[in-house]
């Protein structure tokens, strides 16, 4: 009896004869003609439309401990990378789900920003953004952005990353559109998102 | 809960009729979807290139398709050296055991969903539950679909057929955790299904989702979403199964920067989707990561060189948003997971023939599901592909000759033959006797009932 792979792959076979493979046409845009500068604007422009805030900072610890106060927020946890002097935290070694559920906020750094989109990208292979769970279960999310790592488009992003590379790409808060298409922002994660665009 | 979820039950036009006179689910729908499609026009209106990404997403998926086998056992090695496990599955029933299987081995009695139209198309809920294993759907429109003990009525927005009121009493109903006095704000629904599903999600030890994307080169796996739901059941659980369409591979990882500028845009009409989650094998996550790669009809449409560019779907919505019959009889009317447009060229393909035979025929033919199709499926082609198909295997032998003289009659030297047969039997069709006697003959009675032939015309010299 031939096995199931062995079949679909056979008669994959079968089924596509004569079908030619053709030079898929690449004739889109790469990059974008702004300057660095007015992708910064755009990319706050994109993150504040999704119901995130958007801070410019010359000193991210000052910003991360005036979010703190100003939201109140005082259980703090880190991925072990993350820059000692940003914030002081719990540092995340394998917290369980239920553990991480008691903190009212995670602060991590972050790999990539696509300005036209107003997307950050989480590498979860590097120390300072942390793995997946620490940036899912706590409500509020604190993300640093450095400004040499925001690109104009989805294709420069892309062409950075490694799909070896474990990663979320989050634009804005969790969301739903599943009631007559009215968007609510907040739902199973983060319902706050925090940006702080790092400047230094 | 609709019988016969397969295409085998009510066909379209019968199911249709009763859709057409519920004006509540009009009204939502017509709601619903103008919204989506404003919200669509205008995001894509923003990007320049647009065309020259429709046309380069629909070559990928095709080149893809062209050798897709190759594409797939790359895909499996490379999931597999990166710690993770990859299955087959023929048909839904070995798909279902594969889970089901799975599930067992771990001791697992519930697992948490994440929203998949495979795993819908292989009717996996069922087969679990019949088994003793619980599957929770997480997204919420899923929830409330299954909350009702209904089925999706749209690919994106399961449950677009419901308003808020009926949601509410929904929840009201079915939610032990709805408080006293629940309103119908969208927000407090919301809210109301993240207290429900929070300790599922901190305590699942099992997920099933599906994949928008596999990329062959590298055997990574990408999961687009709105609500967290999604993440949440990527990351917690210990286990996680994912059920993949064998069409869903591309080949290689920076084909995504089509797709992902693609896809957001027309389906929620957003830049970009909340969160999309990627993983290749083990390693972050659930410490068993399984995929299995799903035929379940695909290779038959693979093989029919007019009807596989169907295969190039990904899933968007975009069509059933613009689509004037879709808009009026909903998803149910379709009595498939794949409704609206796509649905119509999908269904009959992967079940195959003799059934879902009606759906081709549920189009106008209008041709907006094609202008907003990212990746340039040919819908309305494809539609009258299927239905000659339909015709020729159902005509009846009076048909097929009528349409085989049709066929004849009709080139350019048949219809000089037609001109003269007829100028020399004019003046015995326009005669009274013959008038009188068609009145009488069988298919001629039909016809000859409200109209004469032209008698001057045809009398008249040129």
């Amino acid at each position: 009896m031939t096995s199931s792979r062995d079949d679909i792959l056979k008669r994959i076979d079968q089924a596509k004869l004569g079908m030619k493979a053709t030079s898929p046409s690449r004739s889109y845009e790469t990059t974008s003609p702004l300057s660095h500068e007015e992708l910064l604007d755009l990319l706050e422009d994109r993150i504040v439309d999704y119901k995130a805030t958007f801070t410019r900072s010359n000193n991210v610890p000052a910003t991360i401990a005036q979010l703190l106060s100003q939201y109140s927020l005082t259980t703090i946890v880190v991925p072990e990378g993350l820059p000692s002097d940003w914030v002081t935290g719990t540092i995340d070694h394998k917290l369980s789900s239920a553990e991480l559920d008691g903190f009212d906020v995670v602060i991590t750094s972050s790999e990539v920003a696509i300005a036209v989109t107003g997307t950050i990208i989480l590498n979860h292979s590097r120390t300072d953004q942390g793995r997946r769970a620490i940036s899912l279960v706590p409500d509020t999310h604190i993300c640093v952005v450095s400004a040499k790592n925001v690109v104009g488009t989805v294709v420069e992003a892309v062409r950075r990353l490694n799909p070896l590379d474990h990663q979320t790409w989050i634009s804005g808060p969790s969301a739903t559109s599943d009631i007559e298409l009215e968007r609510v922002e907040g739902v199973h994660g983060p319902r706050n998102l925090h940006v702080v665009l790092d400047l230094s | 809960m609709a019988k016969g979820y397969s295409g085998v039950s009510l066909p379209f036009p019968t199911l249709a009729k009763t859709a057409l006179e519920d004006t509540q689910l009009r009204t939502n729908l017509a709601r619903a979807t103008t919204t989506i499609r404003n919200k669509r026009a205008k995001v894509v209106a923003e990007v320049g290139d647009w065309e020259a990404l429709r046309q380069a997403g629909h070559d990928i998926k095709m080149e893809s398709l062209s050798n897709l086998s190759t594409h797939l056992t790359q895909f499996e090695k490379e999931f597999t050296s990166a710690g993770g496990h990859v299955h087959w599955a023929r048909n839904s029933q070995e798909a279902c055991e594969i889970v089901a299987r799975i599930a067992k081995e771990n001791q697992v009695t519930s697992v948490v969903k994440v929203k998949s139209l495979t795993t819908d198309e292989i009717n996996l809920n069922e087969y679990l539950g019949a088994r003793g294993i619980e599957a929770k759907e997480t997204d919420l429109a899923e929830l409330i679909v299954q909350l009702a003990d209904e089925h999706p009525s749209h690919i994106l927005v399961p449950a677009i057929h419901k308003n808020r009121d009926q949601i509410r009493d929904l929840f009201v109903e079915k939610i032990a955790e709805a408080r006293e006095g629940l309103s119908n704000n969208p927000r407090d629904l919301a809210m109301t299904a993240r207290v429900h599903l929070r300790n599922r999600f901190l305590s699942a030890r099992m997920a099933v989702s599906g994949a928008n994307f596999a990329i062959a080169e590298s055997g990574t796996l990408c999961v687009v979403e709105s609500e967290g739901n999604g993440r949440m059941c990527l990351t917690l659980p210990e286990i996680l199964v994912s059920v993949v369409g064998i069409e869903k591979i591309l080949p290689k990882w920076t084909d995504l920067e089509v797709f992902l500028q693609l896809l957001p845009r027309s389906s929620t009409g957003e830049r970009m989707n909340p969160y999309t989650s990627f993983w290749t094998g083990a390693g972050d996550g659930p410490s068993q990561r399984h995929v299995i790669l799903l035929d379940n009809g695909r290779i038959q449409t693979l093989a029919d060189e007019n009807g596989r560019e169907a295969l190039a779907c990904i899933r968007c919505s975009a069509c059933m948003n613009v689509c004037p019959v879709y808009e009026r009889t909903g998803g149910h009317s379709y009595n498939s997971v794949y409704p609206g447009p796509i649905g119509a060229i999908i269904t009959p393909q992967l079940l195959g023939p003799g059934l879902a035979k009606t759906l081709p025929f549920a189009s106008t033919l209008c041709g907006a599901c094609y202008d907003v199709c990212p990746v340039k499926i040919n819908i309305p082609k494809i539609l009258v592909h299927l239905r000659a198909n339909e015709n020729r295997a159902n005509a009846s032998i009076s048909e097929k000759l009528a349409m085989r003289a049709a066929a004849y009659a009709l080139r350019p030297d048949g219809l000089k033959i037609l001109a003269r047969l007829i100028r020399a039997t004019s003046p015995l069709l326009t005669s009274s006797a013959f008038t009188k006697l068609s009145k009488s003959l069988p298919v001629a009675k039909k016809w000859m009932a409200f109209r004469d032939i032209p008698r001057t015309r045809l009398n008249k010299k040129p």
